[in-house]
Formats: structure tokens, sequence, C-alpha cells
């Protein structure tokens, strides 16, 4: 079997050992790491990603694949800036202000640097400001929120208002998700955007982003 | 009931099929061989490390009053508010699983070990929210045996249906819940977090009832309160 496939195979099985060591060989076979990346890693997390929309795995499911994923990315991080592999572009993560829950944030992380971004992840109990001025300092390009109570939640508006007052709307982007949110309540508090999942966060994030 | 209170990991340990139903996920019997691991992983690392206590402390209607003013809205249009001045009695609590799970949780994560660091945050947080409900089920039994067979207790917690988690700033002024090793931060945000913190209170089981037609009530998605009204009114 061709070993890119192999390595998105056993991505799929969440066998980390494996992926590194499988990345290392293809990267001694003198493959390119873009295409390693691409290839192998990306490709896994692609069917990974389209069998937990389709409800065919679960989430520990994601996050086993996830780990095997970062398995390869550790091998393949000094040849992908060697090779000068662009990014797809950066993104500024965090729960917002009063809120710990953060493994949603984590897995929207994590899904989002499979998919070849780079992710500035602020934590939990973000305030508002670092968010918009985490976002300025990296020159990133759009602004993740995540919450898990309707009682944090709502102030999610005001790193929306913060990005618009500051004159930064064409600028940077947007998205929300956590469980007690709806495409209704992203529209309501202005942001671009909202998603269900980590799954649908990356294809948000793609489409806000303009990046295929 | 006043003072602190350790449970044994028996009690504290939530059901499997509880955490799996939590998180969205088939019953054990349903799951790979690999998610099964995980699980049973999970409850060893939690009877490993959980350290359940609680700390908690009966006052009356006024006193409860003073703590519900301190949070930043207003109590009248949360549910706590609707439902407290119902009640006949009252019990401030925390409770904590401890500093090790918690800090165990944080390494897997850490560590990118994140399949085994989400499972054990599943289980811990079922277990955290057994905490509040063995309290509940505590302050029952006691006020039960003290004359009032017909009370009914529920937790109501800061974070939750309208009551903001600044609601904690009072009421952990009152309880004073460091000598079980629950912290608060700025943000009111509480440590170690599988914490939980809130307010026990009794009365008859109908007290309970209220319509969910409150603005946050639009957001929730959850609907968890039907079957906690469901849970004292069939009694």
């Amino acid at each position: 079997m061709d070993i890119l496939k192999q390595i998105a195979d056993s991505l799929q099985k969440g066998d980390d050992p494996r992926v590194g060591a499988l990345a290392a060989e293809a990267l001694e076979k003198g493959i390119p790491a873009g295409d390693v990346l691409q290839d192998g890693l990306i490709a896994g997390m692609n069917v990974v990603g389209e069998q937990f929309r389709l409800r065919e795995i679960f989430l520990p499911d994601v996050l086993l694949a996830a780990r095997a994923m970062y398995a390869g990315l550790e091998i393949l991080r000094p040849h992908l800036a060697k090779e000068g592999v662009p990014l797809r572009g950066k993104v500024v993560l965090g729960t917002i202000k009063g809120d710990l829950h953060d493994i949603g944030k984590n897995l929207v992380g994590i899904m989002l640097k499979g998919a070849g971004f780079e992710v500035i992840d602020l934590g939990h109990d973000v305030a508002p400001e670092a968010f918009v001025d985490a976002a300025v300092r990296e020159e990133a390009s759009l602004i993740g929120m995540s919450a898990l109570l309707t009682t944090t939640m709502t102030r999610m508006r005001e790193v929306v208002d913060l990005v618009e007052s500051r004159g930064l709307s064409g600028q940077i982007k947007t998205i929300v998700g956590g469980a007690p949110l709806s495409p209704d309540f992203a529209r309501e508090i202005g942001a671009d955007d909202y998603a269900s999942d980590g799954a649908t966060a990356v294809e948000r994030v793609k489409a806000l982003l303009g990046v295929t | 009931m006043n003072g602190i209170i350790h449970f044994d990991l028996d009690s504290a340990r939530p059901p499997r099929e509880e955490v799996l139903a939590a998180q969205e996920l088939p019953p054990a019997g349903a799951l790979s061989p690999r998610l099964r691991d995980l699980l049973e992983e999970a409850f060893a690392e939690f009877d490993a490390r959980a350290e359940p206590r609680a700390i908690a402390g009966e006052l009356s209607l006024a006193e409860l009053e003073e703590v519900l003013d301190g949070f930043d809205g207003p109590v009248e249009e949360t549910v706590i508010g609707q439902i407290y001045p119902k009640g006949e009695a009252f019990a401030l609590y925390v409770a904590t699983l401890g500093t090790p799970l918690a800090e165990r949780i944080r390494e897997l994560f850490a560590n990118n070990d994140l399949g085994r660091g989400w499972m054990l945050d599943a289980v811990a947080s079922s277990g955290a929210d057994r905490l509040s409900d063995l309290l509940a089920a505590r302050f029952e039994s006691e006020l039960n045996g003290r004359g009032h067979p017909m009370s009914r207790v529920l937790p109501y917690s800061p974070g939750y249906c309208g009551w903001t988690v600044s609601g904690q700033r009072k009421l952990f002024a009152r309880l004073r819940p460091a000598e079980v090793g629950v912290t608060l931060n700025d943000s009111c945000l509480m440590t170690p977090i599988k914490s939980v913190s809130g307010v026990l209170v009794a009365g008859p089981g109908e007290i309970h009832r209220f319509r969910p037609d409150f603005a946050f009530c639009d957001e929730c998605k959850t609907r968890a309160c039907g079957a906690r009204m469901a849970s004292v009114l069939k009694r």
C-alpha cells in the first residue's frame, strides 16, 4: 500500500506511534513534507471529520485520531518550515470570560491545526479585549469563541462589538460555537458565522477566509 | 447539614451509562473496543485520584436573600429567584473531586493525550454533578428525619438558569470552601476545575416547578429542567 495511504489509515485508527514512524519513513524516501501533510495526515483527518459528521464515529475517536495527527506533525514540522509550506491562515481561539469549559474549543483547535491553520489558543476565561488584542498582535484573520453556559455566551457580543469599534471588521472575522449557541444567536450578536462542532468549524473557517 | 463532608468513592463514582449518556455516546455494550478501553482507563484514573468532599451550611431565608443579592443581575429574573421564596429550608454547598484528578486531566491535555483527557474529563464531570445530587439526597434525608417528610430537595447553581457565576462571590464568602481546597478566581471560576457549588432548596415537590419561559430558556439546548422537576414531583 502507498505509504501516504498507510499514514491516512493509521491516523484514522488513532495509531499515533505508527503515524509518527510512517511519517519519518516517508521523509526518508524523499517524499516532500508538504505531500505527507496533505495526502497523508490531512487526507486521513478529512475522512475522520466526515465520519464524525455522519455520526459513524464519536468525539473520542476524533481525539484519538487528532493525537495521531500531532505525532505526524511533530515529525514533519521542521521539514515543513524548510520547504516553506504556507499555512492556510492564523486563528485566535478561546473560551469566553467567565467560562472554563474548553474541551470543545480544544477540539476545534486540533481540527484547525490538522487542516493547516496556525492556531493561537488563549485558553479559557478570556476577556473580550484579550481576544481582539491577541488577534491584532498575531495578525490573525479570525477569532473563534466558545461558551458552554447561557450566562457567559452573551459576552461574545462584546468581542464582536470591539472588532467593529476598532475598525477591524474587514480584517478579522468572528465565529462562535458551544452547546447553548445557535446560528440565530451568532446572527443576533453580529458574528460572521457559527459552527456546531469541530469538523463544521473547519469548513466554516475555510469559507470565511476564502481558502480551499 | 453543616460542616465538611467526605464521600466514599463508591458513592461518588458515576454510573458508566450516566457518563456515556451525558456525552451522547452509545451504551457501554455498543461501544467500540478502543472506546471501551478508554472508558475503563478513565474510571481507573478516577478511582486512583478522586478525593470527593464538600462543605455545606444551612441558612435562613433572610440569609439566603443576602447571598442571592450579591450577583450582577436581577434575582427575580432567575429560576432560583422564583423558587427560593417558597422554600422551607436551605443549605449552601461547595463540593469538589479534588486537585489530583483536575491536575491529571490538565496533564493529559497538555501532553496531547486528548482521548484519555476527554474521557477522564467526562467521568469527572458526571462525578462532580453526582456530588450535588448526593448532597441533595443527604439534606432531604436529614429534613425527613426532622419531621419534614414531604420535603424534596434540588440543587441550584450559579452559572445556570439566569444565576450568573458572579453569584459565587457571596456564596464563597459565607461558606469559606478553602477548607475543602476550593477557591474562586477573579472571574468567579472555581479551582480545582471539577468542583460544583450552589444552594440546596427544600420544600414540597411543587415548589420546584416553574415555567421555562425566561429569556435565557430560548438559548438553552439542554432543557434539563424538565427532568429535574419530574425527579421531585414523581416522588
